[in-house]
């Protein structure tokens, strides 16, 4: 079979805002650059986000990088690596003015300066007063930034690969990535892109869990890929949930609602929170919160016919204040859940939200393993940035506004070094049959005929299993349990078939191909869950309930072969002292 | 039979096309898709793939109410999908 082949210095698969700032800086230093993104790039998960960017620019509060820092390190719960951190907080200024040039329209004060409006877990003079740090374009900043980017690209002259669905690294005898294997989903033809360099940007893996607020999009492929390529998945224990998403849909409903008097119950009509955090009840850490409402609903306090949900009850606030100050949770639960909050309470359930681990980089965004010289060799020709990547700086627990950040300084940092890397390696290196010949049979291998399990029952089946054992409860015979049915799950999922074997828009096809890349993913997130006994950020265990710094201040590194190995959190900056190990308390 | 797979095809690719960027427009434009779309007009389906190129930020404040159509013909597809998801058991 005859494949196409197209030749560029750089592959950015993934057309999110990482990727689309990759890409502009690519272009603009006449670089030959591709973006393989398998939905249309503005449709990509960036547009979700709608709070802000972090930017210590002092418009609003006093301000500066190093109490940005002190915040993203604490809030990491000591995890996160100094000197990203670092590397972090003092470029971002200079990410948010470049947007500001790039053309999103940046909310404004009336002296003209960027508005900043105050996030939680922001403070001046390291914990001391709230600060204002994150930068936003009125509800819309995701939106916003991913539309000028997108823009800026085409003026660049970027070439886009618009709906091609990325199926394996290639890589060479000599450890070399050369490029990748993509699908063109409209023809179901196979198209092999080589590139000197090829960075992965594809976004987060919250569709591991059968209650998430991530897009269908987000199933972890370059994380898979990265995985598949011989390169371990670090700290993917690590997964950020809200405690109150619509049951069975995972839709967003904001802590506010329970600022306004809204409270949780379960089927005996009990306000349980009382029980779990007397004092702060249902305004506790989120932690908390999720962790009681697993409980009820595992002991059999759930709601619903499958028992598999607790109520969020607001029906006391009356229908004014709801009309007033809650109108858009109002619509949410209306058309998700088909229950108006004024008459009936909300399902909901402990929703994932963020995906903190991911492959393993260095603050210039080359991905590193341990193979050579020490735990951080860098694989040549391989770079990651934003939620697929873990560089690592939100550690154990992400800040709100710095996901944003995160992807357009780590964009922007890992074009620059690939600028750098080009002018070193001036030709594509010769590619063997091997490589193409793995990422061909795993497509073939979906072009078996005959009877066998249904995609879409395996699916959803381990999404639950992932919640089950997963989730915000965490306890060593649940997590061993859970590890045990992910991996039969994987097992089942060789002897899966597809019924349409047509060319054209195969859907199937592609949710199969991602349904693998979740299962890998998943395995990782489970071994690496359970191999961690403390409690440290977003991975609470029920078991170990508090942070161990003596045994477990490290990095997870979950490899293909299950194998799990150590490296230790860089607590040294760059330029300033170490922030001393702290309680993490608020 | 041909003109049914050329059908399939047509819908395969919409289906594909109904992948956001965000949670709340994947459910309510599936839903529709296998739901609601196949008992629209000719003029509605046009529509229907006009509202499909907006970006996700319109789309998603039309879909959720926060803002209305001034055309007609969008308003009322708008609708249509809105109803599919307010009357879906859940």
């Amino acid at each position: 079979m005859t494949i196409t082949r197209r030749k560029f210095d750089a592959l950015i698969i993934g057309a999110g805002g990482g990727g689309l700032r990759a890409a502009l800086q690519l272009a603009r230093a006449d670089a030959k650059v591709a973006v393989v993104s398998k939905v249309f790039p503005t449709r990509s998960h960036t547009v979700a986000a709608q709070g802000g960017v972090n930017a210590a620019l002092a418009n609003v509060s006093p301000d500066n990088w190093h109490f940005h820092m002190f915040d993203t390190i604490k809030g990491s719960d000591y995890l996160g690596d100094q000197d990203a951190i670092e590397y972090m907080c003092r470029a971002a200024p200079k990410v948010v003015y470049e947007l500001d040039h790039f053309g999103v329209p940046f909310s404004r004060r009336d002296d003209g300066n960027i508005y900043q409006r105050a996030f939680g877990g922001q403070s001046q003079d390291y914990g001391g007063e709230q600060a204002a740090r994150t930068c936003a374009a009125a509800d819309r900043t995701g939106h916003a930034i991913l539309h000028a980017l997108y823009q800026q690209n085409i003026n660049a002259r970027t070439h886009f690969f618009d709906e091609f669905f990325a199926i394996d690294l290639i890589k060479d005898k000599e450890g070399y990535i050369l490029g990748a294997m993509a699908l063109e989903i409209e023809t179901g033809e196979p198209i092999l892109i080589e590139a000197k360099t090829t960075l992965i940007a594809t976004g987060g893996a919250g569709q591991l869990f059968r209650t998430c607020t991530n897009a269908l999009i987000n199933t972890g492929d370059g994380m898979a890929m990265a995985l598949r390529a011989g390169v371990p998945l670090q700290d993917m224990e690590f997964f950020q949930f809200h405690p109150t998403g619509i049951a069975g849909k995972g839709i967003l409903i904001t802590e506010g609602v329970r600022g306004e008097g809204g409270y949780l119950v379960n089927a005996d009509g009990e306000r349980f929170m009382e029980r779990y955090a007397p004092r702060a009840k249902d305004l506790a850490s989120r932690d908390i919160v999720s962790r009681a409402i697993a409980i009820e609903v595992r002991e059999g306090r759930g709601c619903g016919p499958d028992k598999d949900h607790v109520f969020l009850k607001l029906d006391h606030i009356g229908a004014d204040i709801i009309k007033k100050r809650l109108p858009g949770i109002r619509d949410s639960a209306i058309t998700f859940a088909h229950v108006d909050p004024i008459e009936s309470p909300i399902p909901v359930y402990p929703t994932a939200h963020y995906t903190m681990g991911g492959i393993p980089t260095n603050h210039k965004g080359q991905v590193v393993v341990p193979e050579r010289e020490g735990p951080e060799d860098p694989v040549p020709g391989l770079y990651a940035a934003g939620e697929c990547a873990c560089v690592s700086v939100h550690g154990a627990n992400r800040l709100g506004g710095n996901s944003l950040l995160d992807i357009l300084v780590f964009g922007r940092a890992a074009a620059n070094h690939i600028i750098g890397y080009l002018q070193e390696h001036r030709y594509h290196r010769q590619m063997d049959d091997d490589g193409i010949d793995m990422a061909m049979a795993r497509l073939a291998r979906w072009e078996q005929q005959g009877e066998g399990e249904s995609v879409p029952e395996l699916r959803a089946e381990f999404r639950k299993v992932m919640e089950d054992h997963c989730g915000v409860f965490r306890e060593q015979n649940n997590l061993a349990i859970g590890l045990e049915k992910v991996t039969a799950l994987r097992q089942r999922l060789q002897n899966a078939r597809i019924q349409d074997q047509s060319k054209i828009f195969n859907t199937a096809r592609i949710e199969a191909l991602e349904l693998e890349n979740l299962m890998d993913i998943g395995i990782a997130t489970v071994a690496s869950a359970l191999a961690r006994t403390e409690s440290r950020g977003a991975h609470s265990r029920v078991d170990f309930t508090e942070r161990d710094d003596t045994n477990w201040l490290k990095h997870s590194l979950y490899f293909e072969d299950g194998r799990l190995d150590y490296k230790p959190v860089r607590l040294k900056p760059m330029t300033v002292a170490p922030f001393p190990l702290k309680p993490r308390v608020y | 039979m041909a003109e049914a797979v050329s059908n399939e095809a047509i819908n395969k690719r919409l289906l594909w096309s109904c992948r956001r960027g965000m949670l709340e427009l994947d459910l309510l434009l599936k839903d529709f898709i296998y739901q609601g779309y196949n008992s629209l007009e000719l003029p509605d389906r046009k529509i229907f793939k006009i509202l499909l190129d907006y970006p996700d930020a319109v789309l998603f404040d039309l879909l959720m109410g926060k803002s209305i159509a001034a055309d007609e013909g969008i308003a009322s597809v708008v609708k249509k999908i809105r109803s599919i998801a307010t009357s879906t058991a859940s």
